[in-house]
């Protein structure tokens, strides 16, 4: 703890420098409006507007992602209150009592509520990071290829077992996504591999960008376009100092339900595949279970509204964890934030921690300042933030197209890749519709190249002998683990049936 | 969809097969050999999918509800079309003016906006972009034949 503390002070002291804090600001600020948005959430903003980071250091732009990431969380309640539209799936739990409370005008205590609660939800899940982040990153430093194949073996199972998707579409959504990775140049041998049609634009591989914008800007605009079509109604807030106060005395109702689902929000969010949305659907339910009033809860409860909002928002720094300490994205948001930290030259994962200890810190003290921020805006701008909201959405779809054209061709600086975004974000869309999960293939494309090496350099040094995975401790636990969750629909599903025929 | 995705992986494969897929003493696994069985593994998912679609056990196969309906089609259609219209002129006019046609389409027609509305973003956006983009970022975008154009300005910025 004593040698944390210095680090955590100096990290502090990076989070505050002029251009850190006005990043602070920016992401918070963006990242609010983007959760607000109907449809749009922390994946889509990280996405479209990580192109844009390349004008920052590296430290400011992934300062200003993750502030994007905290302000979207806190953001989704918004329209979830105000409109009964969840800002991202993160917050559809909020819709259940957030809904009910501003049709019977107590849209801001359920705005204060959430507000609160993300911000106690993100401070927990914060400290509990700071603590945690160190021991993960000096065990990670033990691992070798074996236990990083192993371990992202683990990452795919998780999603399989885990994601609650159908399974061979989300098998099919992971391994479309590696194969995508390796398109280009082999990184080991530098022969042309899957140069289709020998168009020389393949040769430079996909960026992962070229996918992530694709699937969470111009597919899930369609999709939203599809999604949205009847009529929305925005509820009206009323909000002065008086009234915050005043709702502010009433956290005491849901400081307890608040606390557990911070708790609950962080190691759920640890876990790929979880993240936020199944975070705060597991606190709202926990919630309900130990309220000694179960039956208001979906009729106006405002702990209804502060458990899901402290879970999302401990969850999405709780995926930090992994992919800060061992390289491992614990949501699509951070898979794309792990993709961006690899363009700037970052390799995230244990040793970030020994060569790039300022940057590491500093990303941790602008969590804690980022919660801070985006309460203060958050509280201050309500009303502000509930207009934007009223923006049609034929003005906003076409400024989202456009940025996702534009940042799909600053990467690279070549249309091929503007093409292939657009030719990804329509299939996405259209499989989107059957069901099968878009988050998996997110997460593969970045972690592609990193799987591939640390299985061929496995099988090289075992000459060609998979059973290498299980002979070594720490990826044969990842293995079983794996295997074990890869099994556990299945299990669960035949339990289930004999459950139903007894 | 997943015939598609199936054709898709074996042309995958095909491809990957063109490369080394076995074991190369010394230098282990071939440069196709990930790609293959990651499409062999994407062709048995979709054999999977299809097999559940046959015998009704997945919600999309008992689904009698229509793909994509007509609203649907019109709805999407129009704004997938329109991105395609944008890439496509980006190709002929620049990015700037396709830009402006994209935003004049979209603002206009699709979304019905007075004149005065669509006038104000179809200039501020390109602007706010070129700003973003070739003046803090220095990053060129596109311009086709339009690039002499841009000279006088691009005096100004780097005098």
């Amino acid at each position: 703890m004593e040698s944390i503390l210095p680090l955590l002070g100096a990290g502090l002291l990076e989070a505050v420098q002029p251009l850190n804090f006005l990043m602070i600001l920016l992401g918070c600020t963006i990242g609010l409006m983007v959760g607000a948005m109907p449809g749009l959430g922390s994946v889509n903003g990280v996405a479209i507007l990580l192109p844009i980071t390349f004008l920052v250091p590296p430290t400011a732009a992934i300062i200003f992602l993750a502030a994007i990431y905290y302000g979207a969380m806190y953001g989704g309640a918004i329209s979830s209150i105000t409109l009964g539209i969840p800002g991202a799936s993160t917050a559809v739990a909020t819709v259940f009592d957030g809904r009910p409370m501003a049709q019977a005008g107590k849209a801001d205590k359920a705005l204060t509520a959430a507000a609160v609660a993300s911000f106690i939800g993100g401070t927990i899940s914060v400290v509990l990071f700071t603590l945690f982040a160190p021991p993960l990153a000096v065990l990670a430093l033990k691992f070798g290829p074996v236990e990083e194949f192993a371990l992202m073996v683990l990452a795919f199972a998780t999603f399989i077992g885990l994601g609650g998707d159908d399974i061979p579409k989300t098998i099919f959504s992971i391994l479309i996504g590696l194969v995508l990775a390796t398109v280009g140049l082999d990184i080991i041998s530098g022969q042309p591999r899957l140069i289709f049609g020998d168009i020389p634009g393949f040769l430079h591989g996909i960026n992962f960008l070229v996918l992530a914008i694709g699937i969470y800007g111009i597919g899930e605009m369609l999709w939203t376009l599809e999604s949205s079509q009847g009529k929305i109604t925005v509820h009206k807030v009323r909000m002065s100092l008086g009234i915050l106060l005043g709702n502010l005395k009433d956290v005491k109702e849901y400081i307890k339900t608040t606390s557990l689902g911070s708790m609950i929000g962080f190691f759920v969010g640890t876990l790929p595949a979880a993240g936020a949305t199944p975070a705060s659907l597991m606190s709202y339910g926990l919630a309900k279970t130990f309220s000694k009033d179960p039956e208001s809860f979906g009729k106006g409860n405002v702990a209804g509204v502060a458990a899901p909002e402290a879970g999302n928002n401990a969850a999405s720094t709780g995926s930090m964890l992994p992919m800060i300490t061992l390289g491992i994205p614990g949501s699509p948001t951070t898979a794309i934030l792990l993709g961006g930290m690899i363009i700037w030259g970052l390799r995230p994962g244990p040793l970030l921690f020994t060569e790039h200890p300022g940057f590491v810190w500093g990303l941790i003290g602008s969590l804690y300042i980022a919660n801070l921020v985006t309460l203060l805006i958050n509280l201050a701008f309500i009303p502000l933030f509930v207009r934007v909201l009223t923006i049609p959405f034929s003005i906003l779809a076409p400024v989202i197209y456009i940025l996702c054209v534009v940042g799909g061709y600053a990467p690279t600086q070549t249309m091929h890749d503007v093409w292939l975004m657009f030719l990804f974000g329509v299939v996405g869309y259209l499989l989107r519709k059957l069901n099968y999960p878009v988050a998996p293939a997110v997460l593969a494309i970045v972690l592609g190249p990193l799987a591939e090496r640390s299985l061929r350099q496995s099988l090289i040094s075992s000459h060609g002998d998979p059973l290498i995975f299980v002979e070594r401790p720490i990826s044969a636990i990842c293995i079983a683990l794996g295997v074990a969750l890869i099994l556990y629909p299945v299990i669960k599903k035949r339990l289930n049936r004999k459950k139903q025929a007894a | 969809m997943a015939v598609i995705m199936g054709l898709c992986s074996i042309g995958l494969m095909v491809k990957s097969a063109e490369l080394n897929i076995g074991w190369i003493d010394g230098r282990g696994p071939g440069s196709g050999s990930w790609s293959f069985w990651l499409s062999a593994g994407m062709l048995l998912t979709c054999i999977a999918t299809l097999v559940r679609w046959f015998f009704g056990t997945t919600p999309e196969s008992r689904n009698r509800e229509l793909y994509m309906t007509r609203d649907t089609v019109l709805v999407v259609g129009t704004s997938a079309g329109a991105i395609l219209f944008l890439l496509v002129l980006t190709h002929l006019l620049g990015m700037y003016g396709a830009l402006i046609l994209f935003l004049l389409f979209y603002l206009k027609f699709i979304g019905r906006h007075s004149w005065g509305l669509t006038l104000v973003l179809t200039i501020a956006i390109p602007v706010a972009i070129f700003c973003l983009f070739e003046w803090a970022l220095k990053i060129p975008l596109p311009k086709a034949w339009t690039e002499p154009m841009f000279y006088p300005i691009y005096d100004l910025m780097y005098s």
